[in-house]
């Protein structure tokens, strides 16, 4: 697998508080990577690592085959859950200057968010101030400021906090047309369902440890239990009765103008058995495969961890 | 361009574009101006003599010959009309007097007894200068009357008092001159005064920048483009570069303010006396352009930028790493103390120094980095000796760098910590604590 970004066995601990034990990571170029783990769990301590704004306690970060070097920072773009502007400074004035930061010419940096601010439709904004700006405006602003230097690393640290619905899916369009374009993205997120239908690969984290990795997909059909829902129409004794003799029943309840019922197959058996025994005494309505989401497997794993 | 540069850039140009900015620089002078003059003008008003009432019942004050003058209108209330409750029933009544002065009958004739029973009763507090006044009168009539009951005239005693107006030389000087001790503590002073003016003005800015910066949530944005020490520098050096601007237009200003409010008010309605007791000038009124000429001029020129620069150093990067370490400036309290409390001994110390510039204390308070840049600036003007100089500059420079590796240490761990108040202990940590 080729790797842009590539930890190894990275420790870190603060005063009396370990934040990351052996993690390794490898982050696929051209990915959209999930960093997934509840509050405290060690994410943003590792991503100022990626960033070199704290240097690991033990442990290597290779950045596109090489030890990760403070000239490297002009590749990565970073987008930190504590973010925030000048408030006195106009927009176009910060943005040039924030851009300038990371190394961009002045005249590159001018084009560019030229053409960002025509893309967002927010021209107007150049000589206002950012704390005449909403909140949702400026972080549309630190978005543009963020991936203008075209890096080839992405970091978003919850980004879709302060943004409505509708920015919302406007910043996730706009990644996704990054990622098409290139560039390797890292998520990082408590909010699990927020990243579902946009990473690729995940990393859950949980105290420090990582505790499960990989393309979304294998992670999910590794957490499938075989479990299907059938909602149908007809006599609900006869059908529980039913597949009780040849599965397991979860569930049954009234829905609306049908019932719906979740069963569990014996691994192994085909969903098609279970439909085969209750064609002939009811309607089927619906019928699909209990997929979990990221949230319950992160819930089963950290459960897990704390029964072992 | 180099990224410490485009920082200093925008600190320098984000804060001499604001419209504060503009104001401080025009109104700086015309205060300073103010200073310099009002007291001058306020010597100059009019200010109409006080009342005063005397009932001497020993006749002490009357013998002495006691009168009115300009600034006192007595009245003398004869003792066989008033008592003292009735004198006090006229104070009240009469608006012209301010206070009764009470002089008792000494019955046994003992001088010390009006020592210890004189009295002055004033509608309000009794003012310094009216308590001076009667004490001056009372102290001479005594003396006068001991004199007489020793049989010696008043009269030769005061002829006999010669006042000395002392001449004082400086040897190690160029030329045999006269020293010019008066205008060497003016300069000395008012540089140390302006360093000291300087460095919390703008060390106190640099502390506001950057808890803005943390409260704004803009630091971490920033830490992933530029190191944290660099950020520190570029904020000293760019607050420092728009301190410096101002300060020279202020000179420059206040030197024409002066000079027109000076020849516009001073010549016409003052007397010379008054002049000098408002700018603490030479009374003797000889050759002043002299006595400046008399004076280390280069030393105190090369003195002052480089104590104003290294202080400012100094207590930058202090007041940086004391932003850094909390969320906002209600908090700022429990590390600014540790800071102020040198700067201010350094001024109050001053003031010894000025009487005393070679001795041990001067000499240790110009030589400590925190206290040097004003105590020094205080000295130069009295010949330091190059060694000294020497010490207390190599000494600033040491203070200088360790207080900025000392305060970057703070700092780059500060900036990232929100929402948690910072303690000392917590603070030592930091400073302990290796990133890299």
């Amino acid at each position: 697998m080729d790797s842009l970004l590539e930890a190894i066995e990275i420790n870190k601990s603060y005063e009396g508080h370990r934040a990351l034990s052996d993690l390794s990571i490898q982050i696929p170029r051209g990915s959209i990577y999930g960093l997934l783990g509840p509050n405290g769990a060690g994410k943003t301590s590792f991503i100022r690592i990626i960033n070199q704004i704290t240097a690991p306690d033990s442990g290597k970060i290779l950045f596109d085959g090489h030890p990760l070097k403070p000239a490297d920072i002009a590749r990565i773009g970073y987008l930190p859950e504590e973010r925030g502007l000048y408030k006195k400074m106009t927009v176009g004035e910060q943005a040039l200057y924030l851009c300038r930061l990371k190394g961009l010419s002045q005249n590159d940096a001018k084009t560019r968010l030229k053409e960002w601010f025509e893309r967002f439709e927010i021209e107007s904004w150049w000589n206002k101030k950012i704390e005449e700006l909403s909140k949702g405006m400026a972080q549309k602003v630190q978005f543009i400021v963020t991936v203008l230097h075209k890096p080839d690393l992405l970091i978003f640290d919850e980004p879709f906090t302060g943004f409505d619905p509708i920015n919302t899916e406007l910043i996730k369009s706009e990644i996704r047309r990054l990622n098409k374009e290139g560039a390797t993205i890292i998520f990082s997120t408590h909010r699990m369902e927020s990243v579902e239908e946009i990473c690729d690969h995940i990393t859950l984290i949980n105290k420090s440890k990582k505790v499960l990795e990989g393309p979304l997909k294998k992670v999910r059909d590794d957490f499938r239990t075989n479990t299907f829902k059938i909602a149908y129409t007809g006599d609900a004794e006869k059908v529980t009765s039913t597949i009780s003799q040849n599965f397991e029943l979860i569930d049954d309840h009234a829905w609306h103008d049908h019932r719906e019922a979740t069963v569990k197959l014996p691994e192994g058996t085909a969903p098609n058995a279970l439909l085969q025994s209750v064609l002939p005494i009811a309607v089927v309505d619906h019928f699909e495969e209990v997929i979990p989401s990221v949230n319950d497997i992160f819930i089963r794993m950290v459960q897990k961890g704390s029964a072992s | 361009m180099n990224k410490t540069w485009l920082i200093i850039r925008r600190e320098f140009l984000s804060r001499v574009r604001k419209r504060s900015f503009l104001v401080m620089t025009l109104l700086g002078p015309i205060l300073f101006g103010g200073l310099m003059v009002a007291p001058a003008l306020v010597a100059s008003i009019p200010d109409g003599p006080k009342g005063i009432l005397i009932l001497d019942e020993s006749g002490l004050l009357s013998e002495s010959g006691i009168q009115s003058d300009d600034k006192h209108e007595l009245r003398y209330l004869r003792p066989l009309e008033y008592n003292k409750e009735s004198a006090l029933a006229l104070l009240k009544e009469k608006e012209e007097y301010d206070v009764l002065f009470h002089v008792p009958l000494s019955e046994s004739g003992d001088p010390d007894f009006w020592k210890r029973n004189a009295a002055l009763y004033g509608k309000e507090d009794v003012s310094l200068g009216l308590e001076n006044y009667a004490t001056d009168v009372l102290e001479k009539a005594i003396l006068e009357h001991k004199l007489l009951a020793e049989n010696v005239d008043p009269a030769v005693v005061a002829n006999a008092r010669t006042k000395v107006d002392l001449k004082t030389f400086n040897l190690s000087e160029s030329a045999e001159r006269e020293s010019a001790t008066e205008i060497k503590i003016v300069v000395g002073y008012a540089a140390g005064f302006f360093i000291y003016i300087f460095i919390f003005l703008y060390s106190a800015q640099i502390m506001r920048g950057v808890i803005e910066e943390k409260t704004n949530r803009i630091v971490e944005v920033l830490i992933s483009s530029v190191r944290p020490f660099q950020m520190m520098i570029g904020k000293i050096f760019g607050i420092g570069s728009v301190g410096v601007l101002q300060f020279a237009i202020w000179v420059i200003l206040s030197i024409v303010i002066f000079q027109v409010a000076s020849s516009a008010f001073l010549d016409t309605q003052l007397d010379p006396e008054q002049i000098a007791a408002g700018a603490e000038v030479s009374t003797k009124g000889f050759d002043i352009i002299g006595q400046i000429e008399s004076l280390p001029l280069y030393t105190i020129l090369f003195g002052f930028l480089f104590f104003f620069v290294g202080g400012y150093l100094l207590y930058g990067a202090l007041f940086a790493a004391v932003g850094a370490a909390v969320d906002s400036e209600t908090d700022t309290q429990q590390f600014m103390a540790p800071l102020a409390i040198p700067l201010v001994l350094g001024l109050i110390v001053s003031s010894n120094v000025i009487e005393n510039p070679h001795s041990d204390l001067a000499f240790w308070f110009s030589v400590i980095p925190f206290t040097s840049p004003i105590v020094m600036m205080v000295r130069i003007p009295f010949d330091v000796p190059a060694w000294e100089l020497a010490l207390s500059m190599g000494m600033m420079i040491i203070g200088f760098l360790a207080t900025t590796w000392f305060a970057g240490r703070i700092y780059r761990v500060g900036i990232l910590m929100y929402g948690k108040k910072t303690s000392y202990k917590e603070l030592w940590k930091w400073i302990r604590y290796n990133p890299s």
